[in-house]
């Protein structure tokens, strides 16, 4: 009976995002408030609606209803509790309903933050994401029900995929479906005002802080599930230029971009069309993303649940949006004014230069994971595009945009100097060269990737030293240093820490690649290998018993020059309801570097192959990306989105203090 | 007792109790430089059973019997060239995680090149535009709505 109610409630849902969709945009159209008003409700009511739904899913795995389809095929009585709810996600139907139910939540915040906007923008903004919601329902509705029985019910279901089985997976997905949904708000402005005609300097602020809260979301969701990757595949990888990666990476590079764009709208009035079509593209690659994922095209380690009339209905929901987007695009670009005039040399130059390389990034990541699909469904052969491409093209084109992230923050708005550009960035330009030059030799070997790297990061760090130093230096307010630099607006220091964070990224990516080392061994208990002046002693192997698996689990003691550092315990397990045997790598992280132990197959009674590995600075590349989104976090809170926010609750305050009941006790 | 021998059954008496010491581990490769060979040729090859692993990488069996493979031929004195040409004949493009350069894959690899070029246009299309355009400030009814709608301080902002 839940699990009908559930679907029931998704019913509801659906229609409510029906009304939504038509009501508010044909109450803006005409200019009736009646209609307009309707949006606020409808999304909260959406919202209630899915979360029941959601939550009789959640109940359907916490009580191991098996005569639910989704639950048998993605859960086991003897898998805890935790994996049971995040398991909730590990599957096709499941992510779905998540995704609908971020959506939902995006909705409600828009709702809720809303209030000292324009009705007929809410409206606007309301509607569109109500026919984006709608779209979505109706594909789960019709090709991927979560609650669709199985009967007569199974014994027992068939497990989650023990990959899953993992705290990574209750924060990964939701993390990562966040930044994905959440560029769906900075669309639906971006549609709201080319519909009022009305693409200004508030249209853009309005959009900036949403935007970077999306942006941070994704950024963190990427950052983690290239951690997970790392921890659990046992591979000691961190990115692997998969498919699915690839998915989330173009939307993030995309709206890296945009967020660069509103920047220039917001200040100087420029580059609205190009915002524009960065708002619209970075969510098409969202709805790309989701349309790879989740139509099984991919066969990757994500795709877990795959079904090809499901990648239709997403392949037409996508061309919906996208065409329609761009064709009212097309229509109302005409209307939309060139803004303010600069020069070759000038910050907007540098930000579009920087747009076009990411943009030109993204693209070429684009290439590289459908070009395979492509030439397949064309019957030309099958090609594989891995790593060694995408690192032999992606390179190229983020180079030069890591640089000019060190210029343009210093570039004046409109016209700039180069001569005075040149003697503001000598010494900076001087300490990442000779860094560059010279670091290398006390870290191992010499070699020309890792110092055009680290000429790069510190070029960044070095860069934005000179921007705080310029800022402090003609902060009009306050005498001292201090003052002065708490004066500076938190965007602009949000805006220096993700750079510095971009920084620490290359650091750590150039490091572990250019120095990290591994050993494969056979070892019995009392043997020792050394990697990079450590002495790892196998001390035994035992068997352990978990709730869904047993594990072969060996101790292994870490010692440096005869000190004791750590002591490792390395897995091998086999889950009761899956072949194959899983790795738990054993690793010791550390500020400048990780060891990271995997244990092998068993060579005989007592023997067994190990691999250790050294990893250096490899924490820095998910530290990189923490403070990148930090930084956003500061930006996002900067005051000049604040300052609204108050405004409006003082207007709360004052329309209650007027009331009778109204006391000083606020 | 001569003292040869006594010497010679301390050593015994000590290697018997060697398991207690500690000893370095035997690479797990009988020819660790081969090895390091067969790996590095590995890592660039896909493994065709998998989701996008490379043959280096993957638990799989058939990855398995290809990196047995692989090392015997090593072994006996193939180069990395036949090695992958064997595999080519076998299994095709397919098996290189590094497209190969052919008509097919033509826009593969010249398209990052092709985009860089639209990138400069574009770029330089703008700029053009910017700099035909007259000096078009951000209008007075603009930042009147900015403001009142948001009460925030657009002009205090340096920059």
């Amino acid at each position: 009976m839940i699990p009908e109610l559930g679907q029931f409630a998704l019913v509801l849902a659906f229609t409510l995002a029906l009304v939504q969709g038509i009501l508010p945009l044909a109450g803006a159209a005409r200019g009736d408030p009646a209609w307009m008003s309707v949006a606020r409700p409808a999304a909260f009511g959406q919202f209630v609606f899915i979360a029941i739904a959601f939550g009789f899913l959640t109940y359907a795995f916490a009580t191991n209803d098996f005569s639910v389809q989704y639950v048998a095929n993605n859960s086991n009585t003897a898998l805890p509790l935790q994996y049971r709810i995040a398991g909730v996600w590990g599957g096709h139907e499941g992510s779905l309903l998540l995704w609908m139910l971020i959506l939902a939540l995006w909705m409600i915040a828009v709702a809720v933050f809303s209030r000292s906007l324009p009705e007929d923008m809410v409206a606007r903004v309301l509607g569109v994401m109500g026919l984006v919601a709608a779209g979505f329902l109706a594909f789960t509705l019709f090709t991927s029900n979560p609650f669709d029985r199985l009967l007569p019910a199974p014994p027992d279901g068939r497990d989650l995929n023990p990959l899953l089985q993992d705290a990574g997976m209750a924060l990964h997905p939701p993390t990562l479906y966040m930044g994905y949904v959440g560029f769906s708000v900075a669309f639906a402005f971006a549609i709201a005002a080319l519909i009022s005609g009305r693409l200004d300097a508030a249209w853009a602020r309005w959009s900036r802080p949403w935007t970077t809260v999306a942006w941070i979301f994704l950024t963190l969701g990427n950052a983690l599930g290239s951690w997970w990757a790392y921890y659990e595949l046992g591979w000691g990888g961190w990115w692997f230029w998969d498919p699915v990666e690839n998915s989330s990476f173009m939307p993030w590079l995309l709206g890296t971009a945009l967020i660069h764009s509103l920047a220039v709208t917001d200040k100087r009035g420029s580059f609205r069309s190009w915002t524009v079509l960065l708002a619209i593209s970075t969510f098409a690659f969202s709805l790309l993303g989701t349309f790879l994922v989740r139509s099984g095209v991919l066969t990757s380690v994500h795709a877990f649940a795959s079904d090809p009339t499901r990648g239709i209905f997403i392949l037409a929901l996508l061309a919906l949006v996208t065409g329609s987007s761009l064709a009212l695009f097309g229509w109302r670009t005409s209307r939309i004014g060139a803004g303010g005039r600069f020069e070759i040399v000038s910050r907007e130059s540098m930000l579009l230069a920087n747009n076009v390389l990411l943009a030109v990034a993204t693209g070429t990541v684009m290439l590289g994971t459908l070009y395979p699909l492509a030439l397949d469904a064309l019957g030309l052969g099958k090609v594989s595009v891995g790593p060694p491409y995408f690192d032999a093209v992606f390179v190229p084109v983020m180079a030069p945009a890591l640089f000019l992230m060190g210029v343009g923050p210093i570039a004046r708005w409109k016209k700039a100097s180069l001569p005075d550009l040149a003697v503001r960035l000598r010494w900076a330009l001087g300490v990442s060269l000779a860094i560059a030059l010279l670091l290398p030799f006390t870290l191992g070997e010499w070699n020309p990737m890792v110092s055009f790297g680290l000429a790069l990061a510190v070029w960044i760090v070095a860069t934005s030293a000179v921007s705080l130093w310029d800022r402090v230096k003609h902060a009009t307010t306050g005498a001292s240093v201090w003052t002065r630099l708490a004066g500076t607006s938190r965007a602009f220091h949000g805006m220096l820490l993700a750079h510095v964070g971009v920084a620490i990224l290359v650091l750590g990516i150039t490091l572990v690649t250019g120095y990290e080392s591994e050993k494969d061994v056979r070892m019995e208990p009392g043997d020792t290998v050394e990697l990079a002046g450590y002495t790892f002693l196998f001390r035994n192997v035992s068997e352990v018993a978990g709730p869904n698996y047993v594990a072969s689990r060996a101790t292994m003691e870490v010692t440096r020059n005869g000190a004791r550092v750590t002591t490792l315990y390395p897995e091998k397990r086999r889950y009761r309801m899956r072949e194959k045997p899983m790795t738990e790598a054993a690793i010791d992280p550390g500020f400048t570097s990780d060891l990271y132990v995997t244990l092998g197959d068993q060579l005989n009674a007592t023997a067994w192959l190990v691999r250790v590995r050294h990893k250096p600075f490899v924490d820095w590349i998910w530290g990189g990306a923490l403070l990148m989104a930090l930084g956003g976090f500061l930006a996002a809170s900067d005051r000049r989105y604040r300052v609204a926010a108050r405004a409006r609750r003082e207007t709360e305050y004052a329309v209650a203090a007027r009331g009778p009941q109204a006391t000083a006790a606020g | 007792m001569k003292p040869g021998l006594i010497a010679f059954m301390l050593l015994l008496a000590l290697g018997l109790t060697g398991g207690a010491l500690a000893k370095e581990a035997a690479p797990a490769a009988d020819d660790p430089a081969l090895e390091r060979r067969v790996m590095a040729l590995a890592a660039k090859l896909r493994c065709l059973q998998c989701q996008n692993q490379s043959i280096a990488e993957s638990d799989a069996p058939l990855a398995d019997d290809l990196r047995n493979q692989m090392r015997e031929q090593m072994k006996q004195g193939k180069s990395e060239r036949d090695v992958i040409d064997f595999l080519l004949a076998r299994y095709g493009d397919f098996v290189l995680l590094r497209p190969p350069f052919k008509p097919t894959t033509l826009l593969l690899w010249l398209g990052p090149l092709l985009l860089f070029v639209v990138g400069l246009i574009v770029f330089f299309h703008r700029l053009a535009r910017s700099l035909a355009a007259a000096e078009v400030e951000l209008s007075e009814a603009d930042r009147a709505r900015a403001g009142s709608l948001l009460e925030s301080e657009i002009g205090k902002e340096p920059g």
